[in-house]
């Protein structure tokens, strides 16, 4: 099976705007670790190239899924730690801080799977991280000439969300 | 915890967009009939309408997930009978406007009968002696199939032949290599339901 598909970055640094230039980078993953979508505003340091970035991203999400549901104390059945749990199953994590930044993660049932990261002192963004799932619906799913599973080119949808991204306060 | 979703349905129906049905139904049956006129061959227009191509059931399913799933807010079943239950009850009723019953439960749980008594594709419709074949709702196996795959669910669809009600079996397996070798089987029986 092929795990990893070919994936291209589609940078869009946008000159800052002053206020409300918050997010830094959101990525989208289908269930196979495809990366649909990487999209920046504000990295200043990139320290991979595009290929490794996106499989250390996804790597990283697929242990840290397994192992917050390994730890779960509320839940009485657990998998064993390493196998593929399906989306939705388990308790789900929803982020981490650090002091420089906050990584963001929702997962759909059907395996899509949005991060976003952004300064440190950002609230909760499940509802936002929502909103884009819903945009990307709306744009990109209910759009007939884009084949499932494969990277997004699609100008309203980027169009959308840097205007999204730009208003998260 | 989220809100426990609306597993009804009719709030997310009274929600979205809408088409005339008329319109739908014989957009479709001007499908079916072209499809018929194009391959001649039942067991082919069958075939066509469930596969994975442009226009057919499985693709649809695999973005009409998606839509679902933001639409609905309904999080992750916990088995089988329950997806059942939200198929019939949400699914149906948010993109068709009619919810299907579930029933026929075989013992250990893994299939189950979906019942359309009201079914919007089949308004107008009337088969003659030549297609007595043909499924005619087969694109609805085909985007369950598509729907439930993006979730991880491995199911294969059951035929059934002729009779009155528009309903398909659907079962479930745990394994993914069962589903890939009934991968063709998606079939739908359909007829006329005697109003």
């Amino acid at each position: 099976m092929q795990f990893f598909g070919g994936s291209e970055i589609s940078p869009a640094p946008s000159a800052p705007t002053g206020s409300g230039n918050n997010a830094h980078m959101m990525y989208i993953f289908n269930r196979n670790g495809v990366c649909l979508l990487y999209r920046e505003w504000n990295r200043p340091l990139r320290t991979l190239n595009a290929q490794q970035d996106h499989k250390l991203m996804f790597g990283l999400l697929f242990s840290l899924k397994s192992f917050t549901a390994k730890m779960d104390p509320t839940s009485v059945e657990k998998g064993n730690l390493g196998v593929p749990q399906l989306p939705g199953q388990g308790c789900s994590f929803h982020s981490f801080r650090t002091n420089t930044y906050k990584l963001s993660f929702m997962e759909s049932p059907s395996g899509i799977k949005i991060i976003l990261v952004t300064h440190p002192k950002t609230g909760d963004l499940q509802e936002p991280l929502k909103y884009v799932y819903n945009l990307y619906v709306e744009y990109v799913v209910k759009n007939p000439l884009y084949v499932p599973g494969t990277p997004i080119r699609c100008d309203l949808f980027n169009t959308a969300l840097d205007q999204y991204a730009r208003s998260l306060a | 915890m989220a809100p426990p979703a609306p597993r009804t349905g009719d709030a997310v129906f009274a929600n979205v967009e809408r088409v005339n049905a008329e319109l739908f139904t014989l957009t479709y049956g001007a499908i079916v009939r072209q499809l018929l006129t194009d391959l001649e061959e039942v067991e082919e227009v069958n075939k066509q309408l469930d596969q994975i191509s442009i226009f057919r059931g499985y693709n649809i399913g695999i973005r009409l997930i998606d839509e679902f799933l933001t639409k609905s807010n309904i999080s992750r079943c916990v088995d089988f009978k329950e997806t059942a239950e939200v198929i019939a009850k949400a699914g149906f009723k948010m993109f068709l406007g009619v919810t299907a019953s579930v029933t026929n439960w075989d013992a250990d749980g893994t299939s189950c009968s979906l019942v359309l008594e009201d079914n919007p594709l089949v308004d107008f419709v009337e088969l003659p002696d030549t297609c007595q074949g043909l499924y005619y709702c087969n694109i609805l196996s085909g985007v369950i199939r598509g729907a439930l795959e993006m979730t991880r669910a491995w199911c294969c669809m059951d035929k059934f032949h002729s009779a009155f009600w528009c309903c398909f079996k659907a079962c479930i397996s745990p394994e993914p290599n069962f589903w890939c070798t009934h991968q063709g089987m998606c079939l739908v029986r359909l007829a006329t339901h005697p109003r």
